[in-house]
């Protein structure tokens, strides 16, 4: 099972695409998989023949575990399939370290002994307390801090762990409902999921399965990460974008709908040649270090109807043509919201792009995707007057932000940044 | 094209981009954008949609003549074969 993006901690193996004793190219989907998140598609990282497989249809699994064998074309058999082999993928494998409700093997959050039996004895779950040490090990401090906080929490009076009231608002349970079997009766994550799984009774709201709360889950573990995480720092560039609207009018016209190129695909592409051109802001903050990307994989954040938020990749966006570019994106958005998203898109963004231009807001100032080390969000266009070479005069102008990751590049390089963004959407031609 | 088949042509391209949205609420003079919440690449769907089921092309300057239901039907109606 594959981990497809960094708060993943399982995946439910809805379906298998392959059959065994079939041959499989490196790339192919072999099948389906189901997260909080989406619904996702699963690719081979080896080329060879569908040998068996480990998990069956319907089986939650933690992240990590093999799925099936697939057996080389010279006979002997490769790794498991779709096991983050190398390369990027290990870069982005996140080991789970939560507890995971569903696997048989049961791993567990690092902790230093004293968090350990703190924990017990406030009857915490672990799994729940973001851990502050050394490579994110669990403190006795953060212990303390997750009991304050779960004793100052709104919402029941009784005791129930941190899981517990993330999962019952996840699933939609009151956590009143809920009989507790932990210590001193106090609520425990399964048994809130036992209680989500009762019947409901008629009358009663029924617990959303996959509704805008618990797609929200997964997005807020991971902002909640980088906020912790990560020292921001925040740029922003006015840039006058009227030529370049102009020059995609003309291309545009005449031209049936479905080849039209949208404006976003030209901010994509500007963001991409900017990326390429200034180091520090492509890549991951991997294990204390930046580790610069070979390609710009750029994230796309895709809002998904009723709620929730995934930020697919478009590959190799620095060496592809805009026309290519928005045909991918059209793809891509599309897919996201009907939720046929590839895993690999969800794993491969090397930095990622907020337009909420649509919505009418000026200026993002955005939250970075961990690893990576950059987002860049785009306003609306809007006519302002503007003054050049002593000149006023109205034109069409767009912000362009930068949150940019502080341990890995700074201020100057992130304003060269901005400075070869504009330069790029200035010349369209070139896009 | 009959304003009966355009309104349905209009409803099958909205339901593609927004399936959860009760179309029937929507009222011929309501901002599509704003009451279905879709963005530009939903719109270029939608208008993908409609110019190749309704046999007519659709120019980026007709989208500010096509942002309620009323306004897409009328288009379709004076424009489609």
């Amino acid at each position: 099972m594959p981990t497809l993006g960094a708060d993943m901690t399982k995946g439910t193996l809805i379906k298998w695409l392959v059959k065994t004793g079939e041959h499989v190219e490196r790339g192919d989907v072999i099948a389906e998989v189901e997260t909080d998140k989406a619904d996702l598609e699963i690719e081979v990282f080896e080329a060879g023949i569908v040998e068996r497989f480990l998990v069956e249809e319907g089986a939650s699994v933690p992240v990590g575990t093999p799925l099936a064998i697939i057996a080389s074309a010279t006979g002997h058999p490769a790794p498991p399939a779709a096991a983050p082999s190398a390369g990027k993928d290990r870069v982005l494998a996140e080991p789970s370290e939560r507890p995971t409700v569903a696997g048989p093997r049961r791993s567990h959050p690092r902790a230093t002994p004293t968090a350990r039996i703190l924990a017990t004895r406030l009857n915490l779950d672990l799994g729940a307390v973001p851990g502050s040490g050394v490579g994110g090990d669990i403190t006795r401090a953060d212990v303390e801090r997750a009991a304050a906080a779960s004793r100052a929490a709104p919402g029941g009076r009784g005791r129930a762990s941190p899981r517990a009231r993330r999962l019952a608002l996840e699933l939609g349970v009151s956590l009143e409902t809920v009989r507790g079997t932990g210590i001193d009766g106090a609520v425990t994550g399964d048994d809130v999921q036992s209680a989500a799984k009762r019947p409901s009774i008629p009358g009663e709201p029924v617990p959303p399965q996959k509704g805008p709360v618990a797609r929200r889950g997964p997005i807020a573990a991971l902002m909640e990460r980088s906020n912790r995480e990560i020292p921001h720092y925040y740029l922003s560039l006015d840039i006058d974008v009227s030529a370049t609207l102009e020059w995609l009018t003309g291309e545009n016209t005449g031209k049936p709908v479905a080849e039209r190129i949208l404006f976003p695909a030209l901010l994509l592409r500007a963001v991409a040649i900017a990326a390429a051109q200034v180091p520090g802001l492509n890549g991951y903050w991997q294990d204390g270090g930046f580790e610069p990307a070979a390609d710009v994989n750029v994230g796309f954040a895709i809002s998904l109807r009723g709620g929730g938020l995934v930020a697919p990749a478009l590959m190799r966006v620095d060496q592809a043509g805009v026309t290519a570019v928005m045909a991918n994106l059209r793809d891509l958005v599309t897919r996201s919201r009907s939720g046929r998203l590839k895993a690999s898109e969800l794993t491969s963004g090397t930095i990622t792009v907020t337009s909420l231009g649509d919505l009418g807001v000026d200026n993002v100032f955005g939250l970075i995707f961990p690893p990576q080390v950059a987002l860049v969000g785009f306003g609306r266009v809007r006519e302002r007057p503007w003054a050049e070479s002593g000149m006023l005069a109205v034109r069409r102008v767009i912000t362009a932000t930068l949150a940019a990751d502080h341990r890995a590049s700074d201020g100057h390089r992130g304003g060269l940044f901005l400075a070869a963004v504009e330069h790029a959407l200035k010349e369209p031609t070139t896009l | 094209m009959t304003p009966e088949k355009a309104r349905q042509l209009v409803m099958d391209a909205l339901h593609r981009v927004a399936p959860e949205i009760d179309l029937a609420a929507v009222s011929p003079g309501d901002d599509l954008r704003e009451q279905l919440d879709i963005d530009s690449m939903d719109i270029l769907n939608v208008m993908i949609d409609l110019s190749e089921k309704a046999g007519c092309n659709i120019d980026d300057e007709d989208y500010g003549n096509m942002e309620t239901l009323g306004q897409c039907v009328d288009f379709l109606v004076a424009n489609a074969p």
